[in-house]
């Protein structure tokens, strides 16, 4: 039998603006949560279903408003009300009473003035009137429920003394601290690590089986709705194109939109062909590459611990081949690509060998600033944020002739031709040439990116997460426009990225980063096949795909994510010394004990 | 700080002493002039007793009273901030009269400026683009706008015209040498208004701008939509989290506005007959009367560095992620 609905949705319109000025932004939306259940709004930025999460506690953006709907709430005494009708005090009393909100950034989300204990009791004394010990008590016993390896020093820790996923359980114990009815998370793991999305994820299941609380879960990643959600509701341009229970539309999409969407989502495939054995003829290679950064000084100017960032680091880029890099934030997997590209120094003992199409090996590691120059021509870099990476005040013809004004390739009118010929290489219209970044959409933007490294016809392109800030859909696009490049021009890449899944489709090899070191390194074949390491295991079994049936395996999340020192035998660390990489296939290198 | 402190009276000795001829050398070439053998005697034992023919670095440490000097150890560190020549009496002793005033009126005007500008620019902030936001606004560019001479003499007419305000000067007459008292009091503070007013107005009307804009920028942050979603009252959760984020500027500039005032106050107080630090500045400098100009100059550095201490120390008060970074440090 199915639950009675805690909250119904009908006919939802937002607008910006009034009058004639004002924009529709969600329009006629509806949906129906029941009592118990997850319900996951699905889409793509801008399809407005963060809108659609807020309207219903009524905190809009300065200049939005509701313009028509109804938002019935029925309480578990089984009174109910039209949220929207309810006057501004009564509101108050459902927000964060009856109906919390988890954000997607926790550490913007909370006040880096206010200890985690005031921001979270706050709460309590609003809503229970509970004060004091009573109410220190409570919020304490919230931190341990959520998984506060210590509660008390949680209560006196400010947010930025806090790891991200630390930081997202203390929103969800501010969420739950009073016990609401219904929790509207909108994009809670986005900005988590797979592995601390996994755990997050997982808290939020258990939290919603001990309270019987229902959830509205806002999310662009449809791996997410998989793992947590009873049924989903697509949204697209501020209307819903599907809804219904999880499975249907999961496996059985109705909607073109869904499908294009599920077809879009990253995912480790069952089979896929690919060479196995050792690079045969690297483009670049480097070994011993470390990088220490001088730690902080400590009291009295005494030096600090140095941090490194990266420690004997050796990689192989096979030419035409793509070799991928993956690790969580802080893995020092950017760090690589900077030595790589010299954009910083690495330690000395590195050696990054380079051989070019000419044939000549040179040591990158050791390069004057003038044969720098040149290497730089044939190693371009794509950035991970397209918004930031280019200029708004140049023109795209500017951003992509600049290159070739820096080399001092070619006359004005033919550096022009070949930035036409650019874009429409890239999918764009060469019409557009005059045009400047912000009249491009994010997608559009990282194609500008790929086009002004392709300007000075590189042989090797180093893509710093390109798609980790784009659409499912953009995301797709452009991972088949890299691959179109390669194959057309020959390019090799080195991939970079904190999504295994995103990685699968594109690498020959791939390497797995984890503070620093590589862990594992492997044909893409045998890496997905056999992951060996506990910690790729875990990334693997952490990532979250749109099928119902291949759930997260938080054994294994919970076996690799965790301290190097505190892996099983033989892969664990002991003190500063890690195992080397021994290698148990051809090609297949893994971190462990001899 | 002490350091800095050494360098700026350093700097600070070296400039009063950059340009040629000061009071005391333009005085002791009259007696010389003259050629009266007792005038000459006199210039030499001048000379002699300020060291004049000594190196500048070691006039300076005579100054500081870290040298002995033709008179022992009397310097700066001794207590003794020197003669002046102009006015023929000892520094201190004008010094601390007008310190009084000095400082007086200018813990007043910050107290004006805080008290008025942190109201007035939170609720520009909070209704950006209403009545109230126009009004603040329009009041915040008069105040920028309006020379404070001018200023001045607006409300001064107009002050005691409408409120029998009295017009220039600290304190009446037949209290200046009387002993402290309810009534002197009341009359300093009935002195006070306008000179606060128009000493405070522009510095006032700057603040105004710049906690609009900060809290503005507060006001969009995602910890404010979560404070929403909270339930929390709009007034609480305004002041709670992002006023206290956007008072961070508000607080550092304290260190700037001590100097400010004080310096920016001369043309004011030359204008409105107010006994405070800054005509006699002005006058020192004027006829380079070094000891006092040098030590007034030393005394503004000090309170700058005060003013930042303090602004340090709330800071960190205020801030934890200023104590936190101090600490890793």
């Amino acid at each position: 039998m199915a639950a009675e609905p805690v909250l119904r949705m009908e006919d939802l319109t937002i607008a910006f603006g009034r009058g004639a000025a004002s924009h529709v932004v969600v329009e006629g939306a509806g949906l129906t949560l029941r009592r118990g259940e997850t319900l996951a709004l699905v889409g793509e930025s801008g399809s407005g279903k963060t809108l659609t999460g807020r309207a219903i506690l009524r905190i809009l953006p300065r200049g939005a408003h509701i313009t028509s709907g109804r938002v019935q709430f029925t309480t578990s005494e089984g009174r109910s009300a039209d949220l929207l009708a309810l006057s501004e005090a009564k509101m108050r009393k459902i927000r964060g009473g009856r109906i919390a909100m988890i954000f997607q950034e926790p550490m913007s989300s909370l006040s880096p003035l206010h200890t985690i204990g005031n921001q979270v009791v706050e709460n309590l004394r609003l809503h229970r009137g509970v004060t004091g010990t009573a109410a220190r008590d409570i919020c304490l016993e919230t931190f341990a429920n959520v998984g506060f390896p210590e509660p008390e020093r949680a209560w006196s820790a400010y947010p930025f003394e806090l790891s991200g996923g630390l930081r997202q359980r203390a929103m969800i114990a501010m969420a739950m601290v009073c016990e609401p009815e219904l929790i509207i998370a909108d994009e809670p793991t986005t900005a988590l690590d797979v592995t601390t999305q996994a755990q997050v994820l997982d808290l939020m299941r258990k939290l919603q089986d001990e309270t019987g609380m229902s959830m509205i879960m806002v999310t662009h990643d449809l791996g997410v709705v998989a793992n947590m959600a009873d049924s989903v509701v697509v949204m697209k341009r501020g209307r819903v194109v599907e809804s219904g229970p999880a499975r249907a539309v999961l496996t059985a999409p109705g909607h073109d939109y869904t499908k294009a969407l599920i077809d879009a989502a990253p995912e480790i495939p069952l089979d896929m062909p690919s060479e196995t054995g050792p690079v045969a003829d690297p483009i670049l290679r480097a070994t011993g590459l470390s990088k220490t950064y001088p730690g902080r000084s400590g009291k009295l100017g005494r030096p600090g611990k140095p941090v490194r960032a990266v420690s004997g680091v050796e990689i192989a880029v096979g030419r035409r081949e793509t070799l991928a890099i993956v690790g969580e934030s802080g893995s020092g997997k950017s760090t690589v690509a900077k030595l790589l590209l010299r954009a910083e120094e690495p330690d000395p003992g590195a050696h990054i060998r380079f051989r070019g199409a000419d044939g000549v090996e040179q040591d990158v590691a050791t390069m004057d600033r003038a044969t720098l120059k040149s290497f730089r021509r044939k190693v371009q870099i794509v950035f991970q944020d397209p918004f930031s990476s280019l200029s708004p005040r140049m023109s795209v013809l500017d951003i992509l002739t600049e290159p070739l004004r820096i080399h001092g390739i070619g006359t004005a009118a033919e550096q022009k031709a070949r930035a036409a010929e650019l874009m429409a290489r890239v999918g764009l219209s060469p019409a557009h040439l005059g045009r400047f970044p912000h009249a491009f959409s994010g997608g559009q933007r990282q194609r500008i990116c790929i086009a002004r490294a392709l300007a000075l016809s590189p042989e090797m392109i180093i893509c710093d997460e390109p798609t980790s800030a784009l659409d499912v859909s953009v995301q797709a696009q452009v991972l088949e426009l890299l691959k179109e490049l390669q194959e057309e021009m020959g390019l090799s890449y080195l991939f970079i990225s904190h999504n295994l899944a995103v990685v699968a489709g594109l690498a020959d090899r791939v390497a797995v980063m984890r503070r620093g070191r590589i862990v594992e390194q492997a044909p893409a074949k045998l890496l997905f096949e056999n992951p060996r390491h506990p910690y790729t295991q875990a990334l693997i079994a952490a990532s979250p795909e749109p099928d119902m049936d291949r759930r997260l395996d938080l054994a294994a999340v919970a076996r690799g994510a965790g301290d190097p020192h505190c892996w099983p035998e033989p892969f664990a660390y002991h003190g500063d010394a890690a195992p080397g990489l021994i290698e148990i296939e051809p090609g297949h290198f893994v971190s462990a004990a001899a | 700080m002490i350091w800095t402190l050494a360098v700026v009276s350093a700097l600070v000795f070296l400039i009063v002493n950059l340009p040629p001829g000061d009071i005391l050398s333009n005085r002791i070439n009259e007696l010389m002039a003259s050629g009266e053998s007792s005038s000459v005697a006199r210039a030499k034992f001048l000379a002699a007793q300020y060291a004049l023919d000594e190196p500048i670095w070691k006039q300076y440490l005579i100054w500081l009273g870290a040298w002995p000097g033709p008179l022992g150890f009397e310097g700066l560190l001794q207590g003794n901030l020197g003669w002046s020549f102009e006015l023929d009496r000892p520094v201190s002793d004008i010094v601390t009269e007008a310190m009084w005033m000095t400082v007086v009126l200018n813990f007043t005007t910050i107290l004006f400026v805080y008290v008025v500008a942190l109201p007035l620019g939170a609720l520009a902030a909070v209704r950006a683009n209403s009545l109230v936001d126009y009004l603040a606004t329009f009041i915040g560019y008069i105040g920028l706008a309006t020379p404070n001479f001018l200023l001045a003499i607006i409300l001064y007419s107009k002050g005691a015209e409408w409120f029998g305000l009295p017009v220039g000067g600290m304190v009446s007459r037949e209290y200046a040498n009387a002993p402290m008292s309810l009534d002197k009091l009341l009359d300093i503070a009935a002195h006070l208004v306008v000179p606060v007013i128009v000493i405070g107005t522009s510095g006032m009307a700057a603040m105004v701008r710049r906690l609009r804009a900060n809290l503005l920028d507060e006001l969009g942050k995602p910890y404010v939509t979560t404070a929403a979603a909270k339930g929390l009252s709009p007034t609480r959760a305004v002041v709670k989290y992002p006023l206290r984020m956007a008072l961070n500027p508000f607080v550092s500039d304290l260190g700037n506005m001590l100097p400010q005032l004080v310096s920016g106050s001369v043309l004011v107080s030359v204008v409105m007959g107010l006994q405070t630090i800054g005509p006699i500045l002005l006058q020192s400098l004027k006829s380079q009367d070094y000891f006092l100009s040098g030590f007034i100059l030393l005394f503004v550095s000090a309170l700058t560095l005060v003013g930042m201490l303090i602004s340090d120390i709330l800071l960190a008060l205020l801030d934890p992620r200023i104590r936190f970074e101090g600490r890793g440090r």
